[in-house]
């Protein structure tokens, strides 16, 4: 379709020369799919706008499709409704100010942000971190696996047309989240991860309920496993829909499942392993189909793996402080701040200053999210602000490749398509 | 401050200075990251020897910094890992405040597509060759780029087109 037949029928009020450019580059975008002849006599050809206020997108994700019939040619995704310039807000802040923020980046998994921010400040200042604190931090970002996971899992069978499904995952969602509010006193944004440590210790309550959740989970994961596994409309929905091919995996720069379920085991905590995943067992699951399919095997597997590691966890959890005796780099606890003079002079400067990594120091410190490769970079300027903090978000990169596997598709696999990619546009859209 | 490198990382610094010379500029660590500076304008050939020789095939994000100083102001940082090495490395290039420009490694690594636009978003660095160079996160008619240090936190009034709040107007 030409841009001035496009501009003719849709007459924008709004942002006029974005959506002029929009579609202008719909219209550029080349594609190996072969066109049909350009005389269209039987008016099949339509650009179709979806979201970005759709139920199942996720979020608020734009899609311009370019249909024909029913297959679409060609689509442009356009995003940054939920853009809230969270690097500009980093550079004002302190970097224990700016946590809170990045629970909002991936709010399905926000302990996993928070972990990611804290290991790249501990990172770029040296902080030693104590082991108690380590493995709660892992327990927490597995528990944030699983329950992002959950979560992809309902609205993935969800846009596959089972609604009741949802249900089911959310009862165990509402499980972890009660879990989190015991370790955490959050259930959502838990905000539990600091520099140097964690916030608060495992209540004995706290560590019952983890341990009822690892016992009853897998039983309900069977239960998803006897539901799905066989079931004839999940998998002619999902078999060879939305294929990413091996060979153009790495090059798109897919990440986490998306990656793996194309044949690469690239796995952050396998690669350069953090907080202490190299003292933990676990399997890196892949495929090789690339499909959505494959994907769906790839996260199951990834929340047995997730059990398997928290049951480690709390096997090997020591005894000992949770946080770095070391006012100068992180909060005293709170016995000081109440009962001795310098504990509030320090509880204030961190407060107020927080902790001043060396003046030009870099560094990179990258996580594996439930969505993939999360990498926080920092450049100090010696002050409490970062001079430049850029998060190099998962669902971004995979965003990315989306735009090139709806290429081919049918339009009503769109949205299985949209759900199996798993992307959270809070942290796409930064 | 001599530098700690591992045998893929060593190779990786032996095989750019040696084939590329003085195109190095600067080979440093922070943090146990390796950082390579490099002329802008030998980009291009020093991506295609990273992915071709080097194997760094998998880029994993490009961004932009703002230095705020009156030479070189704008600095493009590229993040590569290597999936065989298991080793990460980045490349840096600079480029000036007036017409900021530096060529696109969308041909090297496809992947650098959408990072490459949100540079350009943010910074206003002009990637030479970008198969689709919009506006990524700000709509097209937004006039700033908000991540360089002069552009206010609170943004510029009037600056962006908002929906009229009454429900009466057309």
């Amino acid at each position: 379709m030409k841009l001035t037949d496009i501009q003719n029928k849709v007459h924008s009020t709004f942002f006029k020369e974005h959506q002029k450019s929009l579609y202008q580059s719909l219209e550029d975008k080349h594609t190996t799919l072969e066109e049909l002849d350009d005389g269209d006599p039987l008016t099949t050809k339509m650009v179709l706008n979806m979201g970005p206020q759709h139920p199942a997108t996720h979020g608020v994700l734009r899609l311009v499709l370019q249909l024909d019939g029913e297959t679409i040619e060609k689509c442009k995704l356009d995003i940054g409704y939920l853009h809230r310039g969270v690097e500009k807000i980093a550079e004002n802040k302190t970097y224990q100010e700016f946590m809170p923020y990045t629970d909002r980046m991936d709010y399905l998994s926000p302990y996993s942000n928070n972990v990611a921010l804290c290991t790249a400040v501990e990172k770029i200042a040296s902080v030693e971190v104590p082991e108690r604190a380590q493995y709660i931090r892992m327990i927490g970002c597995e528990l944030a696996r699983i329950s992002s996971h959950l979560l992809w899992l309902g609205t993935m069978v969800m846009d596959a047309g089972a609604i009741s499904f949802f249900i089911w995952t959310f009862k165990e969602r509402e499980k972890i989240y009660d879990v989190m509010d015991r370790i955490a006193g959050h259930r959502f944004t838990v905000s539990h991860a600091r520099i140097g440590g964690v916030a608060n210790d495992l209540t004995d309550e706290a560590m019952g309920s983890i341990k009822e959740f690892v016992d009853t989970f897998p039983k309900e994961l069977k239960d998803y496993h006897k539901l799905l596994d066989r079931n004839r409309i999940f998998f002619e929905r999902n078999e060879a829909v939305g294929v990413l091919r091996t060979e153009d995996a790495l090059a798109s720069g897919a990440t986490g499942p998306l990656l793996r379920g194309s044949g690469f085991g690239l796995d952050i905590r396998k690669v350069s392993p953090y907080l202490r995943y190299n003292e933990v067992e676990f399997e890196v699951p892949t495929r090789l189909e690339g499909d959505n399919l494959a994907r769906y095997y790839v996260r199951m597997e990834e929340m047995h793996e997730s059990i398997r590691i928290i049951k480690q966890c709390l096997n090997k959890l020591p005894y000992g402080p949770i946080r770095t005796d070391n006012a100068k780099q992180a909060y005293p606890s709170k016995d000081e701040v109440y009962y001795s003079m310098e504990g509030m002079i320090h509880d204030f400067m961190m407060t107020d200053t927080g902790i001043c990594p060396p003046e030009g120091a870099e560094c990179y410190h990258s996580v594996e999210s439930p969505k993939g490769e999360l990498g926080y970079y920092i450049q100090s300027d010696g002050t409490g602000h970062p001079w430049r903090l850029k998060i190099k978000a998962p669902s971004f990169s995979n965003l990315q490749v989306l735009e090139n596997i709806l290429d081919g598709e049918m339009v009503a696999d769109t949205v299985v398509i949209i759900g199996g990619t798993d992307p959270v546009l809070g942290e796409a859209d930064k | 401050m001599s530098l700690k490198l591992t045998e893929a990382l060593q190779k990786t610094v032996d095989s750019l200075t040696q084939t590329f010379g003085d195109k190095v500029i600067d080979v440093y660590q922070s943090s146990g990251d390796t950082f390579i500076r490099v002329e802008a304008d030998a980009i291009i050939d020093i991506s295609k020897h990273l992915k071709n020789e080097l194997h760094y095939v998998y880029l994993s994000d490009v961004f932009g910094i703002d230095r705020y100083t009156s030479d070189e102001r704008f600095e493009v940082v590229y993040n590569l890992l290597s999936l065989r090495d298991q080793s990460r490395v980045f490349i840096k290039v600079r480029c000036e405040e007036e017409n900021p420009e530096v060529e696109s490694v969308t041909s090297v690594w496809p992947s650098a597509g959408w990072p490459e636009r949100e540079v350009y978003d943010m910074f206003g660095v002009k990637f030479r060759n970008h198969p689709d160079l919009r506006r990524i996160f700000m709509p097209e008619d937004f006039q700033y780029y908000p991540l360089r240090k002069e552009f206010p936190l609170l943004g510029i009034p009037g600056s962006i087109e908002l929906p009229s709040t009454t429900p009466d107007s057309d």
